[in-house]
């Protein structure tokens, strides 16, 4: 064999084995969701049924927190995304030693672990009553995710030249006419990516709302899912893998939207991962 | 109008923004500050004293504590340091050399695993690990002893479900590192005769230096802070035998009801996280 094949054929069991790895806990998903006596062992079901997810589209395991999720996480978003965008283009557009101070304390509050602060952010959200206000809740997830939202808008904003933006400054355009009417709809591709990735590191957010919501009925899916194969004496496995799907498919559709533009050189969307 | 673009007031559209971090990271973060030093049992409680290094005497004198810390350092070496750091770099590098229907099977496989929402991977990797479990069946069929994972070995088993969940990110780091690095260069090396692994050593590791450098600072900064994972899979057990900080900070805060000195251990992780972060800031030298 040639040595080019070889080290092919060498690389590619390497990466099998590995990829394997990575999908027996992916299979056991979708094979249980489909498997009417689901255990927690991954195997083939006897029979296809959809009962388990006919048993779990209601009202109360579904969609409910699905909206939740979706007011939650979709307020979040717009909040963060509007403020990033609003901000990102002084810091795009000026050039200053004041700008790039914020810019550093931007990009050093990224890299926090949020985690830690969720003690205090709980006393001061009891204190200023906050405390199980979805609104309370999303504006928090808002800013958790607006330092990364702000660095990432920067860039993006950056590849606009900035001569389009002084024709309309001489037309007698204001710096938000500018902004709304001229600099967005250029990056138009950048700001979906924003919004996407905002979106979907928010909706799988799980200790931010687990600590600040505390009534069922406003629970989004991420915590709803906990308490159901947290608390429960026997759950039902079969059900909770057709739940986890239908909760993890809107996150799955979107990267796959926005995969191609994230490409390789999507360098820092690990700090905020957590 | 052309004051918009000269005075002060060109820097208004940063006011949104700035009043959130300030209002929900900032105050926070200074709340934190206050409250790790005073006696707070309860959450809005009146009249809490102020107790000065208390808390953080506590902390240093607590075996479990020390636990948690021992913990942390266990769970961030295996989990972001050598599993996802290293194994993203190999999965980079043998996707480079292998076919494309198995680099695009690979790849799929691995950033579904990141984009999956914490809880849902928490909750596959705890029936993978479980007595009853899909790895228990693997090792029987092979004849290999089985046990219960997630009580014999618990660290392990969340730090590796924190490697299933997060290689995804130093992959994609790596590939793009990877793929800057000029042909000619490996293969001046190789007409040279230098091996594989001496051109692993000599040239392609030297090359992506800063890319190794961010990434390690990247995981380790967002190992650091994973909770819910752990939550979810061991809630921190059995006993406290996965108890990373940010666990033992939500028991003692809330399930104890100590919250300053919960507090406490939280500005101690942040202060952690911090110098971490100017580290990695300095390393990057970032220009803006």
């Amino acid at each position: 064999m040639r040595r080019a094949a070889r080290a092919r054929l060498a690389a590619d069991t390497a990466l099998l084995v590995t990829a394997a790895a990575f999908a027996v806990p992916l299979l056991w998903l979708v094979l249980a969701s489909v498997d009417a006596e689901a255990d927690l062992r991954l195997r083939v079901p006897a029979s296809v049924t959809a009962d388990n997810f006919d048993a779990v589209l209601t009202d109360e395991i579904t969609f409910t927190p699905m909206l939740n999720s979706l007011l939650l996480c979709g307020g979040a978003t717009v909040v963060s995304v509007v403020c990033a965008a609003l901000a990102a283009y002084p810091l795009s557009r000026h050039r200053s030693r004041w700008g790039r101070s914020y810019l550093l304390t931007i990009l050093f509050t990224t890299c926090l672990p949020i985690t830690a602060i969720m003690v205090p952010v709980y006393g001061l959200f009891v204190q200023v009553d906050l405390i199980d206000t979805t609104y309370g809740t999303a504006l928090f997830l808002a800013t958790a995710q607006l330092p990364f939202a702000v660095w990432l808008m920067k860039n993006f904003m950056d590849g606009v030249p900035v001569v389009l933006e002084e024709a309309a400054w001489t037309d007698g355009a204001s710096n938000l006419q500018t902004l709304t009417r001229v600099v967005l709809p250029l990056m138009g591709p950048g700001v979906t990516v924003v919004t996407i990735y905002t979106f979907i590191m928010l909706w799988g957010n799980f200790f931010v709302p687990f600590m600040l919501l505390l009534s069922p009925e406003q629970l989004p899916a991420s915590v709803s899912i906990f308490t159901f194969f947290g608390n429960y004496g026997s759950v039902v496995y079969g059900q909770l893998a057709a739940f986890s799907m239908l909760y993890s498919a809107p996150v799955l559709v979107l990267y796959i939207l926005i995969s191609r533009r994230l490409g390789g050189g999507f360098a820092l969307g690990g700090a905020v991962k957590g | 109008m052309s004051a918009s673009r000269t005075g002060w007031w060109r820097w208004v559209p940063l006011a949104p923004a700035t009043i959130l971090l300030l209002l929900f990271l900032a105050a926070p973060i200074g709340y934190c500050v206050w409250i790790a030093f005073t006696d707070t049992q309860l959450t809005g409680q009146s009249g809490a004293e102020f107790v000065g290094l208390d808390n953080f005497r506590r902390a240093f004198a607590d075996d479990d504590f020390h636990n948690a810390v021992r913990l942390t350092l266990v769970f961030t070496f295996v989990s972001a340091i050598v599993g996802q750091n290293t194994l993203g770099l190999a999965l980079a590098g043998l996707m480079r050399a292998a076919s494309r229907p198995v680099r695009t099977l690979t790849g799929t496989l691995v950033i579904t695993a990141w984009v999956l929402p914490e809880i849902v991977a928490a909750f596959l990797l705890y029936t993978f690990f479980r007595r009853e479990g899909t790895l228990n069946a693997i090792l029987d069929w092979l004849h290999l002893p089985s046990q219960n994972w997630l009580y014999t070995l618990p660290i392990l088993a969340v730090s590796f479900a924190n490697v299933w969940r997060g290689t995804a990110f130093s992959m994609l780091i790596y590939s793009a590192a990877l793929s800057e690095i000029p042909r000619e260069v490996t293969e001046a090396a190789e007409v040279d005769g230098a091996s594989g692994p001496r051109r692993v050593r000599y040239i392609v590791l030297p090359m992506i230096r800063r890319s190794i450098g961010t990434n390690l600072m990247l995981n380790t900064l967002s190992t650091l802070s994973v909770f819910g994972l752990i939550w979810a899979m061991t809630r921190g057990g059995p006993g406290n035998r996965s108890q990373t900080l940010p666990v033992f900070m939500y028991d003692q805060a809330f399930l104890k009801s100590l919250i300053g000195y919960g507090t406490a251990v939280a500005l101690l992780l942040l202060l952690v996280g911090s110098l971490f972060s100017v580290v990695y800031l300095r390393l990057m030298k970032v220009e803006p």
